[in-house]
């Protein structure tokens, strides 16, 4: 097996910033490659100067691929060439069918006129190939998303790819979706498609990955064989320190019952007759850090979104005690009013007006706080912001940047600044650490562990297993919209939680309650 | 300390105006635009664009684009849009002219009663966007046309006129001068001048409670120099004004609309979370704002500012026609884009959009003057339009 691909000294400098500081990188002919690093690290720019976005002239530095030096002009001369990006954002039509999105741009056809028959029976074999069985005329848009990664690997194919580049491909999937995925590498490898791999997360790495590049702050640190792959020397490379503790310590001393749901019912907002939430119960304790475990899907998000105001679904049944005393959430008004605040896992769509500065979003849920009768009081909104600025740590120029400039963890720093500043008795996060990267992920630890402290209650809704049992007091885990089971933090671990998720039946572990 | 200082300060200019462009410019492009005109009409037509009573036609000819513009802005901001406006504007002036010249009403009643029909309107539109989602552009383009129609009905295809004295005065009415001199009007003068310093206080505040909260102020050049040009030119319309007729009660009401606006779009909490709304709806309802009110409250206001400005269009003409109004909607809309609204919304000045509605009015009356066809008129606004919005997406994407 030869060397495929080599980065020779790749600088990129955009204005203000050095991006790339002369990388190397050397992917040999099959393997799978797995390149690490903090958000911002420079993977991203990376896989662009390499997939041609940034064309070739525009950095310095050489790429040699297939032992000839590589003059990209643009996205199409690398597609010609076999290399193919498959980014973090799936770049699917989702009104159009599979075989339309499959040979888009690439289409099936002689002289503009598209052979539909042709189409769809290329479209049936690929699908194959990636272990799908959906009809070719299916839209795209009603698959989920562990499918639509899928579809974007079949289109790769579809364009004979030889060097694949998978951009954080299971950030949005849950854990069988992404093993189906991590499978589907590992039987392209098979046959003989080289992939490059970024991710965060390393027990995927460990598995797919034949040797591993680290990069920080824009250089190479180092290349790793697989035999040399450990989580310990993967996150000392990634932050540049020991991170001896992931999970900042705390005492962990409940109070008394803070926050109460008790028969909680949710339908589906459009499907008919589809049942969301079944009879969910559970209690949020004052000074508590309380995880929710599940698969994607399993309703965690549902469940939250359905307390907090209704913002989601339909029919909803059920009380909410605050307290002790039964409280109103019919609205997201009154669900604030409450003391509840919900920090949603989709934080561009969701959680942020990305065009307005920090300064605005972070009192956007309390607006009355910085006005008198209405009318707004520019200074203290201000001193607000300068305060949250330091004590969040949220790394700006100033609190009137727009937080489209941001990083993700800082823009998860400003969403939780938004909800602090609201003043809430019980904050439920959803996913708080997704997409962002270890050293802020630790910083968000922090924070939660704060607001514990001050007697705040914190629910916590996690796909990451290992954050749940190293941050919570008791974890209730869901499965298909029940609670299914109970675990204090010296009964949790891995494996149970999965068991309770399997069996589904919650005789395992306490208090499970069954509809 | 002091050469830090300077060093900065001459560095801060050249940012600050970079990243100001849009407001600044503005200013500038309506002030090159009057002067262009007032040398063109000179050189072409021997005649003053800035005499007093150019001056006074200016504002009385545009003032309706003005007023709906304050409220096309809210709509737009909030990620909507009203073609409605010019309709409506229509429908309530022939609403006002049946009122008080076929039924007797007097215009007391007739007011008031106009604006709560602008009400209606605003509401039963808003009413579809806001909590059935259907989209602004298709109810609004429908009562485009039902209000179209309902105005046709109403004054059975007939002009119907002329309107009582008091009605007229809305907008042909003057305020009369209470010094009793006259030429010049002392009461116009005094009050330009009042709010020539009130500008120029209210602007000083703001920089020292900038300065204050550690904000970065404006370069003191830039501040300087704007200020003067926007004082000058109050005083300069000011004086022009109080030697024709005095202040139209028309720019009175302008005046005080603007303000009001800009206070409640910048200051307001309520004004606040319109500008959240419209740059993220989700995050906004997530946030305990109560959109669907917000869009609808957007619209009810729509509808009565398009009443007054019907009904202003109607006092001018001294009397309601079944064509009132048509294509105002446009003219609304364009004013709003060139002072600088984004499309998507979220984004938008009441001070950008008046300054819009200004280069609209100037050109409108410059072109006119020079006798310039209404065929190249159309497209020299047309083009202008264009101009402005791609001059704002070229300086985002820079």
């Amino acid at each position: 097996m030869g060397t495929l691909l080599e980065m020779r000294g790749i600088s990129k400098v955009f204005p203000g910033v050095r991006a790339l500081d002369h990388v190397n990188l050397t992917v040999e002919q099959g393997e799978i490659h797995a390149i690490c690093g903090e958000n911002g690290a420079g993977k991203s720019t990376l896989m662009k100067v390499l997939s041609g976005v940034y064309p070739h002239g525009t950095y310095e530095g050489d790429i040699f691929y297939d032992g000839s030096l590589l003059t990209n002009r643009g996205i199409r001369d690398s597609e010609a060439k076999g290399i193919i990006i498959i980014h973090q954002e799936l770049a699917l039509v989702p009104l159009l069918s599979i075989a339309e999105n499959l040979f888009l741009g690439n289409e099936v056809a002689t002289n503009g006129i598209i052979n539909w028959p042709s189409a769809f029976q290329k479209t049936e074999d690929l699908l194959k190939k990636v272990g799908l069985s959906e009809p070719p005329t299916t839209q795209v848009g009603k698959l989920g998303v562990g499918k639509q990664q899928l579809i974007e690997i079949a289109k790769a194919l579809a364009k004979d790819v030889r060097l694949l580049i998978l951009d954080e491909p299971t950030a949005a999937l849950q854990e069988n979706d992404s093993q189906k995925l991590l499978d589907l590498m590992l039987e392209l490898k098979a046959q003989g498609v080289t992939q490059i791999i970024i991710s965060h997360k390393l027990n995927e790495i460990g598995r797919v990955a034949d040797r591993i590049t680290i990069i920080r702050d824009g250089t190479t640190v180092s290349t790793l064989d697989k035999a040399d792959i450990s989580e310990e020397r993967i996150i000392r490379d990634m932050v540049g320190r020991d991170m001896a503790h992931r999970y900042p310590d705390r005492t962990s001393n409940p109070g008394d019952v803070l926050m109460e749901v008790d028969g909680w019912n949710v339908w589906h907002p459009e499907q008919q007759g589809r049942q969301m939430i079944r009879d969910a119960a559970f209690k949020v304790r004052k000074g508590e850090i309380v995880g929710i475990a599940g698969l994607m899907g399993a309703g965690r998000t549902e469940l939250a979104m359905s307390i907090f105001g209704r913002a989601y679904g339909r029919n909803i049944s059920g009380t909410v005690k605050m307290g002790g005393k039964v409280v109103d959430t019919s609205s997201v008004t009154r669900a604030i009013a409450a003391g509840l605040a919900y920090v949603t896992e989709d934080r561009k769509h969701l959680g942020l007006v990305l065009d307005e500065p920090i300064v605005r979003n972070i009192t956007l849920a309390n607006l009355a706080g910085v006005a008198t009768r209405g009318v707004l009081s520019r200074g203290r909104e201000q001193q607000v912001a300068e305060e949250y600025r330091r004590a969040m740590s949220i790394r700006t120029p100033s609190v009137f940047q727009k937080v489209v400039n941001l990083s993700g963890g800082n823009q998860q720093k400003v969403v939780l600044s938004k909800w602090l500043f609201a003043d809430p008795q019980v904050l439920i996060l959803d996913e708080p650490t997704r997409g962002i990267d270890v050293g802020a992920k630790f910083e968000i630890y922090t924070i939660m562990n704060e607001l514990a402290a001050q007697g705040r209650g914190v629910v916590m809704i996690s796909s990451e297993m290992p954050e749940l049992l190293g941050m919570c007091d008791r974890i209730y885990v869901m499965n298909e919209g029940r609670i299914v089971g109970e675990l204090s933090r010296d009964e949790a671990s891995q494996e149970r939680i999965m068991s309770l998720i399997i069996r589904g039946d919650g005789n395992t572990g306490g208090k499970a309650r069954v509809a | 300390m002091a050469d830090q200082t300077a060093a900065s300060g001459a560095k801060g200019i050249g940012a600050h105006l970079g990243g100001h462009l849009r407001e600044n410019g503005m200013i500038l492009a309506l002030v090159a635009i009057v002067l262009f005109f007032t040398v063109m009409v000179r050189v072409t037509q021997g005649v003053d664009f800035l005499s007093a009573q150019n001056i006074t036609n200016l504002f009385l000819q545009n003032s309706y684009v003005i007023i709906m513009a304050l409220g096309m802005l809210l709509v737009i901001v909030a990620g909507h849009i009203d073609l409605s406006v010019g309709s409506v504007v229509g429908f309530t002036g022939a609403v006002a002219a049946v009122l008080t010249v076929n039924m007797g009403w007097p215009v007391i009643a007739v007011v008031p009663t106009c604006l709560l029909v602008g009400l209606c309107i605003g509401a039963a539109q808003g009413y579809w966007v806001a909590y059935w989602r259907i989209p602004s552009f298709i109810v609004t383009l429908a009562g485009m046309l039902v209000f179209r129609g309902l105005t046709l009905w109403l004054l059975a295809g007939q002009n119907v006129g002329p309107f009582p004295r008091s009605f007229q005065s809305l907008s042909t009415g003057f305020i009369p001068d209470a010094f009793g001199v006259d030429k010049p009007n002392m009461t116009a003068l005094a009050l330009v001048a009042l709010a020539a310093v009130a500008i120029l206080w209210m602007g000083l505040r703001a920089r020292a409670r900038d300065q204050q909260f550690g904000i970065t102020p404006e370069p003191m050049v830039v501040f300087t120099i704007r200020n003067f040009v926007i004082t000058a030119a109050l005083l300069f319309v000011g004086y022009k004004l109080a030697s024709f007729r005095g202040l139209p009660n028309v720019v009175v009401v302008l005046s005080v609309l603007t303000v009001l606006y800009a206070f409640f779009t910048e200051s307001t909490t309520t004004g606040r979370r319109i500008y959240a709304l419209g740059g993220n709806e989700k995050a906004a309802r997530l946030s305990g704002i109560n959109t669907d009110r917000l869009v609808f409250l957007t619209f009810c206001n729509m509808g009565v500012l398009a009443a007054l400005a019907g009904m202003i269009v109607a006092a001018r003409l001294n009397s309601s026609t079944p064509k009132a109004g048509g294509g105002f909607e446009l003219d609304v809309i364009a004013a709003v884009f060139i002072g600088g609204a984004s499309m998507t919304g979220g984004s938008g000045k009441i001070i950008g959009v008046v300054v819009g509605a200004l280069i609209m009015g100037v050109m409108n009356n410059g072109m006119s003057i020079m006798g310039i066809g209404i065929d190249y008129q159309q497209v020299i606004k047309g083009l202008v339009l264009l101009a402005a919005v791609i001059f704002d997406v070229y300086n985002k994407n820079k």
